[in-house]
């Protein structure tokens, strides 16, 4: 099954990463591991809008938002898998978390769902400390494990109709299973689905309740890609419906087709908090147009680059031979953050 | 929003008998439970029915020993080893993780496992007694003796249920429960007169016996069983329906108390 494999390896990546932070220095603050080279433009509060920046740490947390997080800190053992974060997340937004594994996305997430303790910090979730919020609380949320829900010998109607027994005012099972595709599966035991299908299953049983606020822990991992494109088209049609999602993923483009902001949690914080184009200062990051002349391959960086073509133009009277012009990719940005223990 | 929060859960009532429901439904689909612990107790009556047909004196047959033993293994099997074994599956498998992230009751849960245990045992001693009526003329209890079989096969399947609650958490995950807890049980069998008569397990081996509760279920079941007479092979020489119900209900305390303090739903080091 992939989520075992993503398991095991997430593993062996926090071990990994263990060795980087210790060598970083925890007692760095938090603007000094902001202040570093190519993305310290980003992070400073002038170049990214107010309302996409992550909150400071000495504010208290928002009772309003879907989720507020205030300098969330947990250990295992000595390493610190959550080292200070600080998040905000608004009702009815779609907020991505990216990072690597081990980074702390699942324990930040798992801490939101009530699922694991924290050693310290602030957490709301729709108004409440997850960790002592009741069953009117966990009736509000959709949960969509990175573990999945284990085996079944229920068929997938089934598990529907008794998940949705647990809600005040759940969704038709059969409805849910069309939304997931699964209807050609509703009479198929939970056993008996493909890794992929069972994903879906595992949605399906997260939206079923009429979740307020859903949780989406790397819902896509084992997913063609026809089938990420269905879920993708899902999510956002749970949007329209004024849900608010928390996803992580590994996957760059799953957040910027989705996400209304993304988070990049490295190191057990968020390094940014930023709307999708802007990320990293792509959206005010040099484009580089690179054609040919006499023979020889030419690439120029500029903050125009609509005035380069067109100059280009004019001087090759028409086409210019083997043009193109390119912005750093969300992946060139996301790994220079993650691959820089600051 | 504030509308979803003040709308009222569903009824406790509700939830557990959803549970209940999905509870005997992952029982009775699954082949290895079904064979396991439903077929293992009925395959050992066949076989010491047919082989160890023997005179125990008094015209008492040994399959009439034997079905006082043979129960108890049964309910053995379908509260502590079913539930040692089924829940320490559902942990390691997540199962329960994503339950206790719903709204769903906590208690619905445990009425659904209740509810599982009530509905084998029942099916259980139901076809053992069919099968000692109809192949080894096996004689029925009679009278105040089904008061005591019934009281004393709840009693012993609440400290066996509450017991397998408990040793689920002790386990890694389903497998290594089944590979702790099988051969556990099997051990009990023989020395807790199962397989043979109690009184020709050595002394020392029947002290340990009596310190869990299947000797103590066997030895209450052989009371609505065996004539009167043979209370005198017992080793306190008649049937300690007193002591059995004490170590039984002792049992429960125990398990009980061990439940509330180990119950996990979700792996250790996950929390």
């Amino acid at each position: 099954m992939p989520e075992w494999g993503m398991e095991g390896s997430a593993k062996g990546a926090a071990g990994g990463s263990t060795h980087a932070g210790t060598a970083a220095g925890r007692g760095a603050t938090r603007s000094v591991a902001m202040g570093r080279g190519h993305w310290a433009l980003v992070s400073s509060p002038t170049e990214v809008p107010a309302a996409s920046a992550a909150p400071r740490p000495d504010s208290p947390v928002d009772p309003d938002a879907a989720i507020s997080v205030r300098r969330l800190v947990r250990h295992y053992g000595a390493f610190p898998a959550v080292d200070g974060l600080d998040l905000d997340i608004a009702r009815g937004e779609i907020f991505a978390l990216l990072g690597p594994n081990g980074a702390g996305k699942t324990t930040t997430v798992e801490i939101c769902e009530g699922f694991r303790k924290r050693d310290s910090g602030d957490v709301r979730v729709l108004g409440e400390d997850p960790a002592t919020a009741g069953r009117h609380w966990k009736a509000q949320l959709g949960i969509v494990l990175q573990s999945g829900a284990g085996d079944s010998q229920l068929t997938c109607r089934e598990l529907l109709r008794a998940q949705a027994s647990y809600y005040p005012d759940p969704r038709d099972p059969d409805e849910v299973l069309e939304l997931v595709g699964l209807t050609e599966k509703a009479g198929v035991r939970g056993r008996a689905l493909s890794g992929g299908q069972r994903r879906r299953l595992d949605v399906a049983l997260g939206i079923v309740g009429r979740p307020t606020l859903l949780f989406l822990d790397e819902p896509t991992t084992g997913f063609d890609p026809e089938a990420r494109r269905q879920f993708w088209s899902l999510i956002r049609s749970l949007r329209d419906l004024g849900t608010t999602m928390l996803l992580t993923t590994h996957y760059l483009d799953e957040a910027e087709a989705l996400a209304d902001r993304v988070g990049v949690i490295a190191r057990g914080r968020l390094v940014e908090v930023a709307v999708p184009s802007a990320l990293g200062g792509r959206g005010s990051a040099p484009a580089v147009v690179s054609w040919t002349e006499c023979g020889a391959r030419r690439t120029e960086a500029t903050q125009t680059p609509t005035a380069l073509v067109s100059e280009l133009a004019g001087r090759f009277g028409g086409e210019v031979p083997d043009l193109a012009v390119a912005r750093p990719t969300l992946e060139d940005v996301y790994l220079r953050m993650i691959g820089d223990p600051a | 929003m504030t509308a979803t929060s003040e709308r009222t859960l569903p009824s406790v009532v509700g939830v557990c008998r959803t549970r209940a429901g999905v509870e005997l439904k992952e029982f009775f689909r699954q082949r290895e439970s079904v064979v396991f612990t439903l077929m293992f107790p009925v395959i050992l009556l066949l076989i010491f029915g047919a082989v160890l047909d023997y005179d125990l004196g008094g015209g008492v047959s040994f399959t009439q020993y034997f079905m006082a033993g043979v129960i108890a293994a049964g309910i053995l099997g379908a509260s502590l080893q079913n539930m040692a074994i089924g829940i320490a599956t559902e942990r390691s498998d997540g199962t329960l993780k994503g339950l206790s992230g719903t709204p769903m009751p906590k208690s619905a849960f445990f009425v659904g496992k209740v509810v599982q245990v009530l509905v084998v045992t029942v099916a259980i001693v139901v076809i053992l007694l069919a099968i000692g009526v109809l192949f080894y003329d096996v004689d029925l209890p009679s009278g105040t003796d089904w008061l005591t079989f019934v009281w004393v096969a709840a009693l012993g399947s609440a400290a066996c249920t509450l017991l397998g609650i408990a040793i689920s958490s002790l386990a890694r995950n389903g497998r290594s429960a089944s590979a702790t807890v099988t051969p556990v049980a099997l051990v009990l069998q023989f020395i807790s007169g199962v397989f043979f008569l109690f009184s020709a397990v050595p002394g020392w081996l029947q002290t340990v016996a009596a310190l869990f509760p299947l000797k103590w279920m066997a030895q209450g079941l052989r009371s609505v069983f065996l004539p009167d007479a043979l209370a005198a092979e017992e080793p306190a020489g008649s049937w300690e329906l007193g002591r059995v119900a004490l170590v039984l209900g002792l049992w429960c305390v125990v398990g009980l108390l061990l439940c509330v303090r180990t119950f996990r739903w979700q792996d250790r080091g996950d929390g």
